[in-house]
């Protein structure tokens, strides 16, 4: 079973667990500007969002790639970043629909979620749920619960 | 390791940055952030300094877990001599500031001097520079928030800034970062404004600033204590549902919530005000007040109000800017707005709410300085010629009035302001204010709780709930209950909270985590971060050197014995009505027993065997 980030923002309270969390897997540090996922907040709405890349199928960020830099992990689905091949020309940058693909200037290569080789660490540190790590193929599946638990048509049960 | 080791010096006079490295042996006798930075502050000025002059001095300071994935690492305190009370002031706040200093590379910021212009200092990693901050001079926090944002490109920049009440001299003005959160009482965001310094703005990109000693022990540590802040029924369910709030029916029901500047000591309006109010749908436009919790920097408990105000309230009606969401009251904001003034207007406390974190000043003394005001004007003191509208107990038109004065300084503002202190001493009533060492109490009766009574006569900042929560024991059982009214046993309690918190505080996290966390879920927690050896008997004696080291810059700065009292309403006036009928607080009984727990002579001073074995 291949398995999916889920995020569910109205359980996101932005405590950054999973910034951080990022970055001590990737950078044995807790700096949350090296995150390769983000949380953000929009104030008025009073919403907090993780966002981070969604491992497209077909990869735009792997397809732009002029030195095959991003290759699949096909046990995970991952797209993943070969540090020694990547070449730090921002192509990916410009072809990514979503901005989850970022250049990190300390390094001179792109960095992005690879799922953490298959137990991201995000999901772990999530206090709340709103990180989960789920069936790629259900990951619709918690709502239409919550959606089929008000279906209760019978006036004889409420 | 867990410190940065690296300490910024702001010389505002010269318009100087610079850098210099952590003293270490303080760090290993103070651990950090409240601790540490009262070391620092004691060794470097004159306690009898003018909090507001040049030679008061600002730190913005971390603790050893700030930045870190331990539960509410994410704590930042600025500490200096408070205005509101002469006394060392330590403010602490959440938020995500702390945090990006700590990511810059920062344990600490001292501002020295003060500047002939308005600035703010930027902080970019290891580079700091004093920028120009006329465009943001007579703004509000959220302006200048938005603006540094903006004017540098940057959305990730976190700010600390002060709004206009620090800038025209409130004496409570507070420091407010990201927003809503706030470095609140005692005055340190006046200290700010009478040194011309508008913001700290920071942004930190460093990997290699600092690192916890040993991860593997570290993780075992933090999950552990994550563990037991999600199953504890406090923080595992009442603070993220009602946060603080979830003591306003509590408190009331006991007969310890001050109302009417501590006339009573229950509030008829407290069901309107308190954390369950705030579900429900408002009969106006049939939607809740709350619409979510949120969560400081590293914060798994999220206790954080986010709040929506009726848009067609009186307050707020032709105001779309206050329309949208935003930090709502906790229960110390909710019951100095509302109780202690008689106002049961939800709305109306959250629009006053707002505008405290708009404009920085801090809502516990604003509110209780309306209260005071309030009584002055119930005896005729006070007139409505003189204060420009009619100050009746429980008016939320007034409220409200006076926190747009008091915001910017205009009008009677001017005078609510003062604080209470100053108020009922220019109106010749000294005895109407409720305060200790000046600063304002908070939401807790000490008639009512004999424990809290003691926690806010031997406060180093003045009335104060989180120096020596009694709450603890006397209501909620942690870690033992005593009964509300007993004096037996709780000088040495308050000692033991007091040591603790000093603990906490120095750490990086946050006063909460301890209504689940005791010092052995705390202890292993700094141990794998920190180098050397903290055991838990360490620990209390850091707490206890914090305690007494302030204590003697509070000695020094001219505040004695006779300053660690209470109004004489809390120790003649009984109690009217409820369960804590007849009740005064018995401070006699339970101060000459405190002195000797703390191992200080009778006029309250260190004896120098306590000296001796605190290393001070």
């Amino acid at each position: 079973m291949q398995k999916s980030l889920h995020i569910d923002p109205n359980k996101c309270t932005g405590c950054l667990q999973c910034e951080m969390a990022c970055s001590w897997e990737n950078h044995r540090s807790f700096t949350i500007a090296k995150s390769r996922i983000k949380v953000f907040s929009f104030h008025e709405a009073a919403r907090f969002v993780p966002y981070t890349c969604t491992q497209c199928d077909e990869a735009w960020c792997m397809m732009a790639c002029p030195t095959e830099a991003i290759k699949l992990d096909p046990v995970t689905g991952a797209k993943i970043v070969l540090d020694p091949t990547c070449v730090g020309c921002k192509v990916c940058t410009i072809a990514c629909p979503f901005g989850t693909i970022n250049y990190v200037a300390s390094s001179g290569k792109v960095q992005k979620c690879d799922l953490c080789g298959g137990a991201p660490a995000c999901a772990k540190a999530c206090p709340t749920g709103a990180i989960t790590f789920v069936d790629a193929d259900w990951t619709g599946l918690e709502k239409m619960r919550q959606w089929a638990d008000k279906t209760d048509t019978n006036p004889a049960t409420v | 390791m867990a410190w940065t080791k690296k300490v910024l010096r702001v010389n505002l006079t010269a318009g100087t940055c610079s850098t210099e490295p952590l003293n270490q042996q303080w760090a290993q006798d103070y651990l950090g952030q409240r601790g540490l930075a009262t070391k620092y502050l004691c060794s470097e000025i004159d306690p009898k300094v003018d909090p507001l002059a040049e030679g008061n001095k600002l730190i913005f300071v971390t603790g050893p877990l700030t930045g870190t994935m331990a539960a509410t690492g994410g704590r930042y305190s600025v500490v200096t001599k408070g205005p509101l009370t002469g006394a060392i002031a330590c403010s602490n706040s959440g938020g995500y500031f702390g945090a990006e200093l700590k990511f810059a590379g920062w344990d600490m910021v001292i501002f020295e001097g003060r500047s002939a212009k308005p600035v703010y200092l930027l902080i970019i990693d290891g580079k700091a520079e004093l920028l120009d901050a006329s465009h943001l001079w007579g703004t509000t926090t959220w302006h200048t928030e938005e603006t540094i944002k903006k004017q540098h490109q940057d959305p990730q920049i976190r700010v600390a800034s002060i709004g206009r009440a620090g800038e025209s001299g409130v004496m409570y003005a507070a420091i407010v970062n990201d927003l809503h959160r706030a470095a609140g009482r005692s005055g340190v965001g006046a200290v700010m404004g009478s040194k011309n310094l508008k913001a700290v703005a920071v942004r930190g990109t460093l990997t290699d600033a600092y690192q916890v000693a040993n991860p593997e022990a570290f993780f075992t540590a933090v999950d552990a204590g994550k563990a037991v802040l999600a199953a504890n029924g406090v923080t595992g369910v009442g603070l993220p549902t009602y946060g603080t709030q979830v003591l306003m029916n509590i408190i009331n029901e006991l007969g310890a919530l001050p109302s009417y500047n501590h006339r009573e000591a229950q509030f008829e309006g407290a069901n309107a005000i308190g954390g369950e109010a705030m579900h429900e749908k408002r009969p106006t436009d049939g939607k809740p007040n709350l619409i979510k919790n949120g969560a400081c920097f590293g914060c798994t408990i999220a206790c954080g109000r986010i709040s929506r105000m009726d848009p067609n309230h009186f307050s707020v009606k032709d105001k779309p800017q206050y329309h949208g969401a935003s930090g709502g009251v906790e229960y110390e904001a909710a019951w100095a707005l509302g109780a202690a003034n008689g106002v049961s207007d939800l709305e109306a406390l959250t629009y006053a709410n707002f505008l405290c974190n708009e404009d920085g000043y801090d809502p516990i003394s604003f509110g209780a300085t309306v209260g005071a005001a309030m009584e002055l004007y119930d005896l005729g003191i006070l007139t409505e010629a003189e204060v420009g509208l009619k100050l009746t107990w429980g008016s939320a038109e007034a409220l409200v009035k006076l926190a747009e004065w008091t915001a910017v300084g205009e009008g009677f503002g001017k005078i609510i302001g003062l604080g209470s202190k100053r108020l009922c001493a220019k109106y010749g009533r000294p005895e109407l204010s409720m305060t200790v060492k000046g600063q304002e109490f908070p939401a807790y009766d000490g008639r009512g709780l004999q424990g809290m009574g003691l926690e806010y006569a031997t406060s180093n900042r003045g009335a104060c709930h989180v120096r020596g929560y009694m709450v603890s024991p006397e209501v909620l059982g942690i870690p033992v209950k005593m009964e509300p009214q007993a004096t037996e046993g709780k000088p040495a309690m308050l000692k033991a909270f007091q040591d603790l918190t000093a603990v906490v505080d120095s750490a990086g996290i946050c006063l909460f985590t301890t209504f689940a966390w005791g010092l052995q879920d705390i202890q292993p927690q700094i141990q794998a971060a920190c180098e050397g050896d903290w055991s838990e008997e360490r620990l209390l004696l850091v707490g206890e050197r914090i305690w007494n080291l302030e204590r003697e810059f509070n000695l020094g700065a001219g505040l004695s014995k006779k300053d660690d009292t209470l109004p004489p309403r809390l120790l003649t006036e009984a109690i009217k009505t409820g369960p804590q009928k007849g009740a005064v607080c018995h401070l006699d009984k339970m101060l000459p027993e405190y002195y000797e727990v703390r191992g200080w002579t009778a006029e309250g001073v260190p004896t120098p065997a306590t000296r001796t074995r605190l290393s001070l």
